[in-house]
C-alpha cells in the first residue's frame, strides 16, 4: 500500500488541512506505512459478522424536551476570534 | 510536621476531618513542591495558586464548623485538591487538549465528572499535560513540551494522561483524572509506578470531555492505590442526562476487605498477551503478580483471546475515523485561534494547517482516508467488524473467568525520543491496552515491579462490563500484601 502525493493531497483537502511541501512527503511514506500494517486485516474472514459502532447494549433514549437555563451569549461568544454584534464574523461567503 | 504531599487519600481524609492539618496547609505544600519540581518534571499546564488557596480555606472553614457538628454530613473530598488531566473543561480554567488549536480557550462549565469532584468538596488543583488531544502514549505530541518520568528524567512518563501520572508519582498531587481511548490512563500508570482505572464504556459521562474517539473514550482515575482510585471513580460514575452514552445502570457497592482473601475470584491469563520480543522483565514481574493473586485465594487458568493481534489495525482506523470527524469542529470560526485567510475556506484550511501537531494531522489524514468513498468498506467497515469478533473473544473468556491479568504494556518506559521518528512503533506500545477501549470492558494498571533500570512495571486487570468492584477488590487485595505502589522515586 503505497499512496500517491495526489491522494495525500485529495485526503489533505477532505480534511481541510493546509500541509507544507515537507509534510505532503512525510505523511505519504508514514500513512503508506500505516496502512500496509492495517492490511492485516483483509486477511480476516468477517463474512456474516455484523459491525460494531457501538458496544452499549442500551439504544439511546430521549429525554423529556423540558427548557433549562443554557449558558449566556456573553458566555459564549467570550472564546471566539472574531464577532460582531453577537454574531460570529467571516469573511464574505458570496461575492 | 510529617510531609502531606506522602499522604493517601484516605489518610488525608482522616487528617483534615482531625483537624491534624488544614487543606490551606495540604494546598500550600502540593503547590511549593510543584514550584521546585516543575521545571524538572512538566506534568502541569497550569495552575492557579491564588484560585486553589481561596479554594482551601473555603473547605477548612467548612471543615471547622463541621467538627462543632461531626455527625452532620461532611463531602468525602472536602478539602481535597486533585489534579485535572488538560482535556477536561473546567469552569474558568485555560483547556488546552494540549493543543495550540485551543491555546486561548477557556470553557463556560464543568465536565459532569469535574463537578462530581467539586459536589464532592475536592479543590481543583491544576491542569495536567497531555499528548494533543489524547492522541499518543508518551506525552511527547503536546504542543507545550514533553512531561519527564519522575523515576528518570530521560524516560517519556507515557500517555496520554502523561501528565496526571507524573503528578501523582511525583506527589504533586494525591489523585488526578485522567481520560483513556487506548490505554492513555493505563499505560501513563504503569510507566509512573501508579494505579489507574479506565472504567466500562458510559460508566463515567464523557459530557466536557473533548471528544476523540466517542465509541471508545472514557474518563478514569489514577492514584497511589487501587483503594484511593477506587473512591474517586465512585463519586463520578453513574448515569448523567447529559451524555447520551452514559449509563443507567446502578453503580454496585465496591468492597475492599482489611483482609486479603481472593477465594473464589477466577484469575485468566491469555497466552497472546505474554508475547516474544516483550520485556523480560515485564514478563517475569507479572506472572510473578500472578501468583501472588493465587496464593492469595484465587484460582488461574489460560484463557484465550484469539482476535487480540488485530486490535491495533482495528483501533488505528476506527479511532482516528472519529477523530477525523470530532476533530472537524476546530475552524478558526467559534473558538480558538483564527490564521485569517482571504475566504472562509482559507480560514479552515491556514488555521487546522498551523495550529494542529503533526500526530494529530496524521490521525486526522487516516481517519480521512479510511471514512472516504472506496476506501470505507475495505479499512472503516472490515475494522467495525473486527471490532464484533474482538468483543466476542472476551465474551467467550469471561465466560470461564471473572478477571483477565495481563502486563499493561510490553516494555517498561522508553526514552524520551526514541520513537517520535516511528509512529507504528509507539502505536505497538499500546497493544494489550486497545482491546479494552474495543469491548467497553473496564480494566484497571497497577504496580508490580521495576525493571533492572529502576522504572516501574504495571500489571493489568480487566474485567467483565460493569464489573470495575472485582478489580478494584483484586488489586486492593494485592497491595494489601506488596509495597510496590507504596515506594517512590527519588526526585
Amino acid at each position: 500500500m503505497t499512496l500517491t502525493l495526489e491522494q495525500v493531497d485529495h485526503i489533505a483537502n477532505l480534511a481541510r488541512l493546509k500541509l507544507t511541501d515537507e509534510e505532503r512527503e512525510r505523511f505519504r511514506q508514514q500513512l503508506s506505512a500505516i496502512l500496509e500494517y492495517a492490511a492485516r486485516l483483509q486477511a480476516l474472514d468477517t463474512a456474516g459478522i455484523s459491525p460494531t459502532a457501538s458496544v452499549l447494549s442500551q439504544s439511546a433514549p430521549g429525554r423529556p424536551d423540558i427548557p433549562r437555563p443554557g449558558l449566556s451569549l456573553a458566555e459564549l461568544f467570550a472564546n471566539a476570534p472574531d464577532t460582531e454584534a453577537e454574531q460570529f464574523r467571516i469573511p464574505p461567503v458570496f461575492e | 510536621m510529617t510531609d502531606l504531599t506522602v499522604l493517601d487519600l484516605i489518610q488525608i481524609q482522616e487528617g483534615l476531618r482531625k483537624g491534624e492539618f488544614s487543606s490551606g496547609e495540604l494546598t500550600r505544600a502540593l503547590l511549593d513542591r510543584i514550584d521546585s519540581l516543575e521545571p524538572a518534571l512538566h506534568a502541569y499546564l497550569s495552575v492557579q495558586p491564588e484560585f486553589t488557596l481561596k479554594q482551601a480555606k473555603a473547605a477548612d472553614e467548612r471543615l471547622r464548623l463541621w467538627r462543632k457538628t461531626p455527625e452532620a454530613p461532611l463531602p468525602p473530598l472536602t478539602g481535597i485538591p486533585i489534579a485535572i488531566k488538560d482535556v477536561l473543561c473546567v469552569a474558568g480554567w485555560q483547556c488546552t487538549c494540549g493543543s495550540r488549536i485551543l491555546e486561548n480557550f477557556t470553557p463556560p462549565y464543568n465536565a459532569t465528572a469535574v463537578e462530581r469532584l467539586l459536589q464532592a468538596g475536592a479543590l481543583i488543583l491544576g491542569k495536567t499535560n497531555t499528548d494533543e488531544f489524547a492522541m499518543g502514549s508518551s506525552t511527547e505530541n503536546s504542543a507545550y513540551g514533553v512531561t519527564h518520568n519522575p523515576w528518570n528524567l530521560a524516560h517519556v512518563p507515557g500517555g496520554s494522561s502523561g501528565g496526571s501520572a507524573a503528578a501523582v508519582a511525583a506527589r504533586l498531587a494525591p489523585a488526578a483524572l485522567g481520560t483513556d481511548t487506548g490505554g492513555s490512563v493505563r499505560q501513563p500508570a504503569a510507566y509512573c509506578g501508579v494505579t489507574g482505572i479506565k472504567p466500562t464504556y458510559g460508566r463515567v459521562s464523557r459530557y466536557g470531555l473533548v471528544a476523540y474517539g466517542s465509541s471508545l473514550d472514557t474518563i478514569g482515575a489514577l492514584g497511589r492505590s487501587a483503594r484511593d482510585v477506587a473512591t474517586i471513580y465512585a463519586l463520578m460514575a453513574g448515569h448523567d442526562p447529559l451524555d447520551t452514552t452514559s449509563a443507567r445502570r446502578p453503580i454496585g457497592a465496591i468492597a475492599l476487605p482489611e483482609e486479603p482473601d481472593l477465594r473464589g475470584v477466577r484469575i485468566g491469563a491469555p497466552q497472546e498477551y505474554f508475547i516474544s520480543g516483550m520485556q523480560p522483565a515485564v514478563e517475569q514481574a507479572v506472572r510473578e503478580a500472578i501468583r501472588t493473586l493465587e496464593t492469595l485465594g484465587a484460582s488461574v487458568q489460560p484463557v484465550s483471546l484469539p482476535h487480540t493481534e488485530f486490535a491495533l489495525p482495528v483501533y488505528y482506523l476506527i479511532a482516528p475515523a472519529e477523530a477525523s470527524a470530532n476533530l472537524a469542529r476546530y475552524d478558526g470560526i467559534r473558538y480558538g485561534p483564527r490564521i485569517s485567510g482571504e475566504t472562509m475556506w482559507d480560514i479552515f484550511y491556514n488555521t487546522r494547517g498551523e495550529k494542529f501537531g503533526a500526530e494529530v494531522k496524521r490521525r486526522i489524514m487516516l481517519g480521512t482516508y479510511a471514512l472516504s468513498a472506496g476506501y470505507y468498506d475495505a479499512y472503516y467497515g472490515q475494522a467495525q467488524k473486527a471490532r464484533t469478533l474482538i468483543k466476542g473473544d472476551f465474551e467467550k473468556a469471561f465466560e470461564q473467568v471473572d478477571v483477565i491479568a495481563t502486563p499493561v504494556a510490553p516494555t517498561t518506559a522508553f526514552r524520551i525520543g526514541e520513537h517520535t521518528e516511528d509512529p507504528l512503533a509507539m502505536y505497538l506500545e499500546d497493544i494489550f491496552t486497545l482491546p479494552a477501549n474495543l469491548a467497553g470492558i473496564p480494566a484497571l494498571a497497577f504496580p508490580v515491579g521495576f525493571d533492572q533500570n529502576g522504572l516501574p512495571i504495571g500489571m493489568q486487570l480487566m474485567g467483565k462490563h460493569f464489573d470495575e468492584a472485582t478489580l478494584f477488590m483484586t488489586a486492593h487485595a494485592y497491595q494489601l500484601v506488596t509495597d510496590w505502589h507504596i515506594r517512590q522515586p527519588n526526585l
